[in-house]
Formats: C-alpha cells, structure tokens, sequence
C-alpha cells in the first residue's frame, strides 16, 4: 500500500490534519445495539474518496475491528469491535499512523441524533408529490374533457378522493401538529389558515363528489402541501445545519486532562470528571482544561484568546492560569482549583447565552408577513360567507329576480378564497431565497450559521473589529533585523524553542540548523554556545541585561555574544492582507468602523492606523465589549461584531450580528452567525453583499405573493374561481418565487 | 368508459411502488452522508 507512506489525504491537495495523540478514549466508548464497542469519532484532513478507503481499510485491517464507516458529510468515524478485542487508543493510533486527526465526541452531547423531524418532513413531502402527481390523471379529464359525463366525472372525482384524502392527511400532519399547538397556546400562526383550508377543502370536496357536482380541489390541496412542505424542507434543512454546528462545536469541547494519580501514574480522563484538587499534567501545546494554579514547572502561557494579547505570558509555580490558554513552551503540572464547567471559559459560555437571548427578540420577516397575513385572509373568507348568504336577499329586497341564498355556494366560495390565498408563495418566498444565498456565499468560502443570520446581516449598519486574530494574523512577524548574518545566528538559537516571537525569527531566516546544545530556560530566553563563544538570545533582562535604550513597547528579542554589543530584533503582529481593503470595502458601502481591542494602546494604534480606522480603543476587557455592543444596540445602531478570541465570545453574541474567522475558538464560532473560511476578511464583504442581496429578494417575492392574493382572493370571493384556475395559479406563484431566488445564484 | 375501472387503480398501484420504493431508502439510511456517497462509487473493490 503505497498511499499509507503518505500523512493525510493521497491526493495531496488538503495538508495532513496536526495529529496529537488523544488520551484515554475509553471515557468515549459506547455500546451497540449488537454488543459491540462503539466509538465515533470527528475525523479531520478526509476530504475524497481516497480518504475514504484508506481510513476504512486501514482500520478493518487492525485485528477486532468489526465496522468501520466514515460520513463524509459529517466527518464523523463510526468504529465497532468485539468487546476487548483492542483498546480504543490502537484506534485513534492507526488514525495518526494514516495521517488524519481523530478526536473524540463527549457521548452525551454527541449522541448522533438522527434528524427525525427532517426525516419525517422528507416522508411527508414524498407523499404529498406521489399524491400531487397521482391526481393530475383523474383531474385533467375533468379539466379538458367536455364529452366526460356527469356519472364519469363522479367517478373521477372518487378516484381523485382515494388518492387525495389519505396523502392530504398524513401530508399536513407537521401542518396541524403547528396549528394545534399554536392554538392550545391561545396564538395563531401561518399553520392555523393552512390547517383550516386543508380540513375545509376536503370536506368541501367530498361533500360535492358526493352530491355529484362539478368542481372538487382534490388536485389543488394536494399540490398545496407539496409546495408548502418544500419551503418547510427547505427552511428546516438550514436550520438543522446551525443546530448541527453548535452540536459538534460543543461536544468538541469535550477534551481530555492528564491527572497525575497517587504515586505519579498519570491517568487520563474526560475534561468533566476534574475535580477540585486534580494535579494536571499540561503538555506543550495544550489547553488548559480548567482554571488552577501551577504547582511545579516554568513556562509560557498564550492567552491571546483569552485577552487579545499576542505574547505569552511568563508563568511560574504560585501562578494562576484560566481555562482556555495555552502552554506554550514547557510542560508543567496545575492543580485544578475550580471544576472545567464552573471555570472561566464556562462563564463566558453563559455571557453568550444570555447575549443570545437579547437577540432572540428579533423577529423574522417571514413571522412579520404572518402576523399581518393571518387576520386577513380569514377576514376575507368570512366576509366571502357572509356576502353570498347576504347578498342575494339585498338584491331580492331591490327588486331583482336573482336566486335564493345557497349555504352550498357560499361556503364553497369561502373555501375557495381560503385554498387560493393558503400562503404556498409566502411559504417558500424567505426559505428559497435564503438557501440559494447561503449556498453561494458557502462556495465563496463564508458560512452562514443560519437563515435569520442572513436577515440579521443584511440590517446591519456598523463594524466592530477585534484587532488580535481578526483584524491582524494574531502572530508575530519579524519586522526590524540588525544584519542578514546575526539573523541566521540568533534563528539557530530560535530553533529549538517554540515561544511565538522564536518561531516569527526561524519563519525570516528560513530553513536551517539548531546550534547544537541550545538549551531552552522558560520564561527568558535560549542559550548556546556558538564557535566557543557563549550567545544568549531572548528578553532584554536576560540576554542584554545592560542595555539602557528605553523600550518602545513593541515585541522584542535580544541576541548577545560575550564580547559583542547585543542585538534587538523588533516585531509587529502583521495585519491580515485585505483587512485595509476589506475595512475600505465596508466604509464604501455606508458602514461605521470601529476597532476594540484587548492589546495595548501602541499595537492597537499602529493596526488601526494601517487598516485606516478611525475609532478604536485598546485595553478594553471581555465585558466592556459586551457593555459597548448593548449600548450601541440601545442607541438604536445594530452593530456587526468580528472577533476570534474566547474574549470576544460574549460581545459575538451580545450584537446585532457576529462573524468569525475559521481559525476561531470553538466558543467564538458557537457564537457567530457567520464563519469565514481563510485567510481573508473579503468574505466578510461579500456576505454583508449576498444578505442585503437577499433581503431584497425576499422582499420582492413577499411583494409577488401578496401581489398574486390581491388579484387571486377577489376572483375567488366572486366565485369565478375553478379547480383548473386554482391549480394553476397556486403553481405558478410557487414557481416564480423559486425562479426569483434562483436568480441570486450566478449574480455577483 | 368502464376501462378506467381497471386502468386508474393500476396507475396509482405504479405510482404507489415508486412512493414505497422511496421510503425504503430513506429508512435505510441512504439519505445521511450524499458526498460520502458520490465518492464511494469511485473505489475499487481490492478482491486479489
């Protein structure tokens, strides 16, 4: 097997995902249904059919492995075995062999919720379309044929009843599931007219095929549910892509902790069984579980996503660490002072609910079309009632010779109002729209979390930036050397660390070797010694403990060679590519920009200054990016946040609207409406574009719909209408809404 | 015109195996992973 020599996907184009041994799996194995040991797992790097078969093979062959399935939809890994036939770890083992990331799923959350309610939709929708097909053969004779007679017209009307009443039935279930509970809740929603129209018509139409007249809606009920229950299908599929999202955003949370046990055996354990207490061993790269102290070690810690700050920051024994930063240089041990869900990450969690619920005021525009919708047609359909029982009298009391009020053709007309104006155009106008334009911005690498992010998006009248990771790459980059020689010196120094501002160093020089024997001190610096002579690279305390330049505040390192003066090499955390683009691309479109910034006042200045905005401010804490979003909210403004950071999790969630670059946080993605992919902050431009672009679309086809109910509903009301007008009318209405949302696709 | 008695039942019944056929796949499962599926086609079965 000559592709398992390869890391990651055989055909090369996506990169091998970064492996790290997961701990101890054995918290995330399940049962199956047929006895076996069950383990799922998020696969990362899979992306062909390739991919496919060398993760499945790959695992049948272990000894024990019973099924191995991959969704490629998903990502998701399905691994069965025999009970003890091998430890779930040979599992995630062979993955890293194979070159893909494997992590675990929290069973609790992850618990693969089949979407029923989808599923049932789907069935609904298949049963409406086989009866909506179906009738059309009993229907058109009726239509067409002027030789068919009374007694075959009856009979067609039967057969139409056998296929229309049971699909009708079971087809609008999700319909009067609604309406019921609406009604039980003493409110009334789109479902109540549906569900009223569709028992109405029925037993309208039975009761005519019955006393053998000439028109029954058979066709016309059943087409309605159909293209009713597409816009629900359609509506449904976005939000159970949203709902899906957050699902696996927060089982992914459910990460592992080392616990060194009694007598040092270390034991590995799901992050929710920490106890207060718990010595953690925290290795490089990690992040911390829980909040706690250090109790043995000396490293770095990046809390960038904590603070927005770009460095690490020194951490000795005695120091506090919070949940969510990252060990970046040494391996230490913590002692777990709070429990993982009682700890600073956890608390941001709850700020982004609560900023959710402010936004759980917003009203769609499609409930808003409803709520103006529903009073109105049942007017309509009542007035209808009234103005043919009403009206003949009136005309006999005028003298003229018309015939006595019929109850038959007043509720006929009324119900003809009710099916002709029964919202199928309404139904699918917001839904089509939004998944045609969430489908093209997901192809420009921009993903939009959820329809009402879309409409939320498209309001939006001001930008707020995170700098840290948002508006810059959130890593340092050498930006002032002394000499090309000294770089490559001080980079074979660099080498062996792994403290952000080495690695910027090594990234300048390029490739090379490590000074043999450098050795790494935490917190300060790395020495060697090169040539005979001693060389110190690292903090000014420790490698240029004399020099008096006063600091400009800007990242730093120090390179010394006993004998020589040191030398400073300066750093800056570089701004993204098309942030002064993409923030220029904003302002031309009638947007405020504004920065907040957790870093301090002279990096946030220099990036505000070459993104070229205006308004910014630095310092500011989680909570007063939280304070700023719901003041701003208050004056009226609705504000789009952008950040990456845990600490800007909360103000994502307080705004109007949120965004986040893909390398986020999982919190901050949790939090955002829209994710953007890359590197760029242009898809930000391009999503604000494709919402207004929608809201438009969506507009116009609400427009259409009530357009379509003022010329049908009259025509109804008069008892012009017949089953072949109803049919045709409701089709096409359903269609050019579609048509109108299709439109979006290729448009730039 | 009595044809019809025969022929209208029999349509539904065709339309009816296509409406049952349909369900069938989505109850076992064939609905769940659409890219997996389009990939799956293009492996070989490794019987040597």
């Amino acid at each position: 097997m000559a592709d398992t020599l390869t890391a990651g996907c055989p055909s090369g184009l996506s990169a091998p995902a970064d492996t790290e041994a997961s701990a101890n799996l054995a918290a995330f194995v399940r049962k199956s249904a047929q006895g076996d040991d069950v383990l799922e797992l998020m696969v990362e790097g899979a992306s062909c059919a390739a991919c496919i078969k060398k993760i499945e093979g790959g695992l049948l062959a272990l000894p024990g492995i019973a099924d191995a399935r991959l969704n490629l939809s998903t990502k998701r890994l399905r691994v069965a075995w025999r009970p003890g036939a091998i430890a779930p770890e040979a599992v995630a083992e062979a993955m890293t062999r194979l070159g893909y990331g494997a992590k675990p799923f929290d069973p609790e959350l992850a618990q693969q919720k089949i979407d029923q309610e989808g599923r049932f939709l789907l069935r609904c929708l298949a049963v409406a379309g086989f009866g909506a097909m179906n009738i059309m053969m009993f229907t058109t004779p009726v239509w067409f044929g002027d030789d068919v007679g009374p007694e075959t017209r009856t009979l067609l009307h039967w057969f139409g009843a056998l296929v229309a009443v049971p699909c009708g039935l079971y087809a609008a279930q999700p319909f009067f599931r609604s309406a019921w509970k609406a009604l039980r809740a003493g409110r009334a929603n789109m479902d109540v007219p549906i569900s009223l129209a569709v028992v109405l018509t029925f037993a309208m139409s039975i009761t005519e095929t019955v006393l053998g007249g000439a028109h029954t809606y058979f066709d016309g009920v059943t087409m309605l549910l159909f293209f009713l229950l597409m816009g629900r299908y359609l509506d449904h599929r976005l939000r159970e892509r949203a709902r899906t999202a957050a699902r696996e955003i927060l089982a992914l949370q459910a990460v592992t902790a080392r616990r060194v046990g009694a007598g040092g055996a270390i034991e590995a354990i799901a992050s929710r069984d920490i106890a207060i207490g718990d010595w953690l061993l925290l290795a490089v790269g990690e992040r911390a579980p829980c909040d706690g102290v250090i109790v043995e070690g000396v490293t770095d810690f990046d809390c960038s996503m904590l603070t927005g700050e770009t460095l690490p920051v020194p951490a000795r024994s005695g120091d506090r660490i919070l949940a969510g930063s990252i060990n970046a240089s040494r391996p230490v041990t913590i002692r777990a002072d709070a429990r993982a869900e009682d700890s600073a990450v956890a608390e941001l969690a709850r700020l982004i609910e609560v900023g959710e619920q402010g936004r759980g005021r917003f009203v769609r525009i499609a409930d808003k079309a409803a709520a103006l919708y529903v009073p109105l047609v049942h007017s309509a359909a009542l007035l209808t009632l009234i103005g043919w029982m009403l009206g003949p009298l009136l005309l006999q009391a005028m003298g003229f010779p018309v015939a006595d009020p019929s109850l038959r053709v007043a509720l006929t007309n009324a119900v003809a109002v009710l099916i002709i104006t029964c919202p199928c155009a309404l139904g699918l106008a917001v839904p089509a729209v939004q998944v045609v334009a969430t489908g093209r911005l997901f192809k420009a690498g921009v993903l939009v979390r959820s329809g009402d992010a879309l409409e939320r998006l498209a309001q939006v009248d001001m930008v707020v930036f995170d700098k840290t990771g948002t508006l810059t790459l959130g890593k340092p980059k050498l930006v002032s050397a002394p000499d090309e020689a000294s770089l490559m010196l001080a980079a074979s120094l660099a080498r062996v660390s792994r403290h952000p501002l080495s690695r910027a160093l090594v990234e300048a020089a390029g490739a090379g070797v490590a000074a043999a024997g450098a050795v790494e001190i935490p917190g300060e610096g790395v020495e060697a010694v090169l040539d005979g002579v001693s060389a110190r690279l690292g903090k000014r305390s420790f490698a240029a403990p004399l020099e008096t330049d006063a600091p400009d505040g800007s990242p730093e390192l120090w390179f010394a060679r006993e004998g020589t003066k040191p030398l400073r090499f300066v750093f800056a955390d570089a701004l993204r590519p098309d942030a002064a683009e993409a923030v220029a691309a904003l302002k031309a479109r009638g947007l405020q920009v504004e920065m907040l910034s957790g870093d301090r006042a002279g990096a946030a200045e220099a990036a505000a200054r070459a993104a070229a905005i205006g308004d910014w401010r630095a310092g500011v804490t989680p909570a007063e990016k939280t304070a700023r979003m719901q003041a701003l909210r208050e004056l009226g403004r609705k504000p789009l946040m952008v950040g990456d950071g845990l600490n800007d999790a909360a103000a994502l969630a307080a705004a109007h609207a949120s965004a986040s670059p893909g390398h986020a946080v999982e919190a901050s993605q949790a939090a955002a409406d829209v994710v953007l992919q890359g590197n760029a902050l242009m898809g930000l431009v391009e999503a604000i574009d494709v919402a207004r672009q929608a809201e438009r679309r969506s507009r116009q086809n609400l427009a259409f719909s009530a357009l379509y109910n003022f010329v049908a509903a009259p025509l109804a009301a008069a008892g012009f209408l017949t089953p072949l007008i109803a049919a045709v009318a409701m089709s096409g209405s359903s269609l050019m809404v579609t048509l109108n949302a299709l439109r979006m696709q290729g448009r730039r | 015109m009595n044809i019809l008695i025969f022929l209208a039942p029999a349509a539904i019944c065709m339309g009816a195996i296509g409406l049952v056929a349909f369900l069938w796949s989505l109850r076992s499962g064939q609905y769940e992973d659409m890219e997996g599926a389009a990939h799956r086609v293009l492996i070989d079965d490794e019987e040597d």
